[in-house]
């Protein structure tokens, strides 16, 4: 049950008289954590009185490699940095690449990366919601979300070969161009997932149990959601209206007809709320995408000197060859500016972003991730601050850290 | 993606600050030493109400490059949707900034990080330790003189066994 506010606002952190206050260490090996991390609980009898997040432990240096592998190299590692929506990750990093090389993308390339974007989103709400749903207790909730996971993942092995880790994208444009099979098969999914929601929010929105569990708790207001650097669905669910999906129209999403969700309220209950109305508002984007997908190529012209030509093209001139070779070689590659620019796009999580500098190789200076998880981790503490210790995974559900990213 | 009138009024308030563009973002060159009345003007008067990220550029090395150290902070307003880039250069060996987490609290754990990865002390900062790296590690990685390979952290930690456990 949510507490009063008289107890939320205690400075019982602070207070002189700590020997009633017992420590728990909470992960990082713990299933309700989902991922590798750690919390260091401060407790007094079940309630939060501190919590302290301890990170770190799958650090893996991403960006150190990001300035040792080229920029078609380093989308695998962008895979796994949020690997529930990988697609929307390599999506983010090309972006970047091309806005500091100034690329734009042909009209095909960029409805299909809306489209994988959309659909990496429904996939990472999936897996959000219905994780917070099994922390508190709805199983049934989870599985229906995990259910549609998979045919999710079966598009994009339809798409790209590779289900879980796909680096579908290349500088200027795609790995290749969709077949009519993955056309059919997203429609197919635009046809059946509302259903789907519909199950799930029957199961879940009015439920007692998860209505207690989630109503007040962990709450975030708007000014400490800005002050704390918040964005995506957490900030929105605090009443920021900020999604760059319309602030700062990238890729073709001008041509869509969508709304963005927000509430007011900034509890686990709002981030669970905005996050259900979110995928249907990407399901209208992708179907909107899917019938109105342009004809053409996906690939950037030869012009630019980023992509690797066709291979009909390579095989029958001399032309083809030299501009392969120039580009396949490990001492050759395309050029770059001397120059620094940021790149983001709204991922499921907020604003992921990438700040690129270039040297002038095809490998970058400084490849800096902006992390929404990261940020969004740091505000934990302020929202469990009071609340008892069966609220913590609640809130930790509702915030969806994803620890690879958390620590990259 | 900066209106010009924001710039303007900036660029009035400190004359001294250099600005450029590249692919349509504006780069403001603020001196260590006006870094705090810098944010205090941003956040108070023209709403950037947000801070995106912070981060640093290790330049050893660069072409044409100047100094050691850029650190970069992005900085959007909410209502506005505007962004500005502010960055900063230092050198060794004075690599103390001041923090900006009485401006943005959010800048507490990205301080951090800049810290962990770089060595860029922040002076003001509530709790300034490593975030991604262990406590006993005593190099700054993403520096451009720590190789990617060879330094043999792995056998700086002790081996623990089960018999010990």
């Amino acid at each position: 049950m949510p507490l009063e506010p008289a107890l939320l606002t205690q400075d019982l952190a602070h207070d002189e008289q700590q020997d009633y206050l017992w420590t728990l260490n909470f992960g990082p090996q713990h299933p309700a954590t989902h991922t590798t991390l750690r919390l260091v609980l401060k407790l007094q009898g079940e309630r939060v009185v501190d919590a302290m997040p301890d990170i770190g432990y799958l650090h893996s240096g991403f960006e150190k490699l990001g300035e040792h592998l080229d920029y078609n190299q380093y989308v695998t590692v962008t895979d796994r940095m949020n690997y529930i929506s990988p697609l929307a990750n390599n999506v983010a990093w090309h972006l970047a690449v091309e806005r500091l090389l100034g690329i734009e993308v042909p009209p095909r390339c960029q409805y299909l990366r809306v489209i994988l974007c959309e659909l990496a989103r429904i996939s990472d709400h999936l897996l959000c919601t219905g994780a917070m749903g099994l922390d508190t207790g709805a199983f049934t909730f989870f599985l229906y979300a995990f259910n549609r996971r998979e045919d999710l993942y079966d598009i994009f092995e339809t798409l790209c070969g590779a289900r879980f880790t796909n680096s579908y994208t290349r500088v200027g444009g795609l790995m290749y161009d969709a077949t009519p099979l993955f056309i059919e098969k997203v429609r197919q999914f635009v046809r059946t997932f509302p259903r789907t929601l519909d199950d799930m929010q029957r199961l879940l929105d009015r439920n007692r149990i998860f209505l207690d569990r989630t109503r007040g708790v962990g709450v975030l207001s708007r000014e400490d959601a800005l002050a704390w650097s918040c964005t995506g669905p957490v900030a929105r669910a605090s009443g920021v209206t900020r999604d760059l999906r319309k602030d700062e129209p990238y890729l073709c999403y001008r041509d869509f007809d969508f709304r963005i969700c927000c509430a007011r309220e900034g509890d686990c209950l709002a981030r669970y709320l905005v996050r259900m109305s979110e995928m249907r508002e990407s399901l209208k984007i992708v179907s909107q995408a899917i019938e109105n997908l342009p004809a053409g190529p996906v690939n950037v012209g030869q012009e630019c000197r980023a992509v690797l030509p066709e291979k009909p093209w390579v095989y029958s001139t001399i032309e083809g060859c030299i501009a392969h070779f120039e580009l396949a070689m490990s001492n050759r590659g395309f050029e770059t500016p001397c120059e620094e620019s940021y790149a983001a796009i709204e991922s499921p999580n907020g604003e992921l972003g990438f700040y690129l500098v270039g040297d002038g190789s095809d490998v970058a200076w400084r490849a800096r991730c902006r992390p929404p998880s990261f940020v969004h981790f740091a505000v934990f503490p302020l929202l469990i601050r009071g609340h008892t210790l069966s609220d913590v995974v609640a809130v930790l559900g509702s915030l969806n850290i994803i620890a690879a990213e958390l620590d990259r | 993606m900066i209106r010009p009138e924001t710039l303007d009024g900036l660029l009035r308030l400190f004359p001294q600050l250099e600005h450029s563009e590249f692919r349509g973002q504006t780069r403001v060159v603020v001196p260590r030493e006006l870094l705090p009345s810098v944010w205090q003007t941003l956040r108070d008067e023209f709403g950037f109400d947000l801070l995106i990220d912070v981060t640093c550029v290790d330049y050893l090395h660069y072409r044409k490059a100047r100094h050691r150290f850029g650190l970069v902070y992005l900085l959007a307003a909410t209502a506005t949707n505007e962004r500005l880039t502010l960055r900063c250069y230092l050198d060794e060996p004075d690599l103390a900034v001041p923090s900006a987490v009485p401006y943005w609290p959010g800048a507490n754990w990205l301080e951090r990080e800049v810290w962990d990865m770089f060595g860029i002390t922040f002076t003001g900062h509530p709790d300034l330790r490593r975030i991604l790296l262990p406590e006993a590690f005593t190099a700054h990685p993403l520096r451009k003189d720590y190789p990617l390979q060879g330094r043999g952290e792995r056998h700086n930690f002790p081996v623990l066994t089960r018999a010990q456990g």
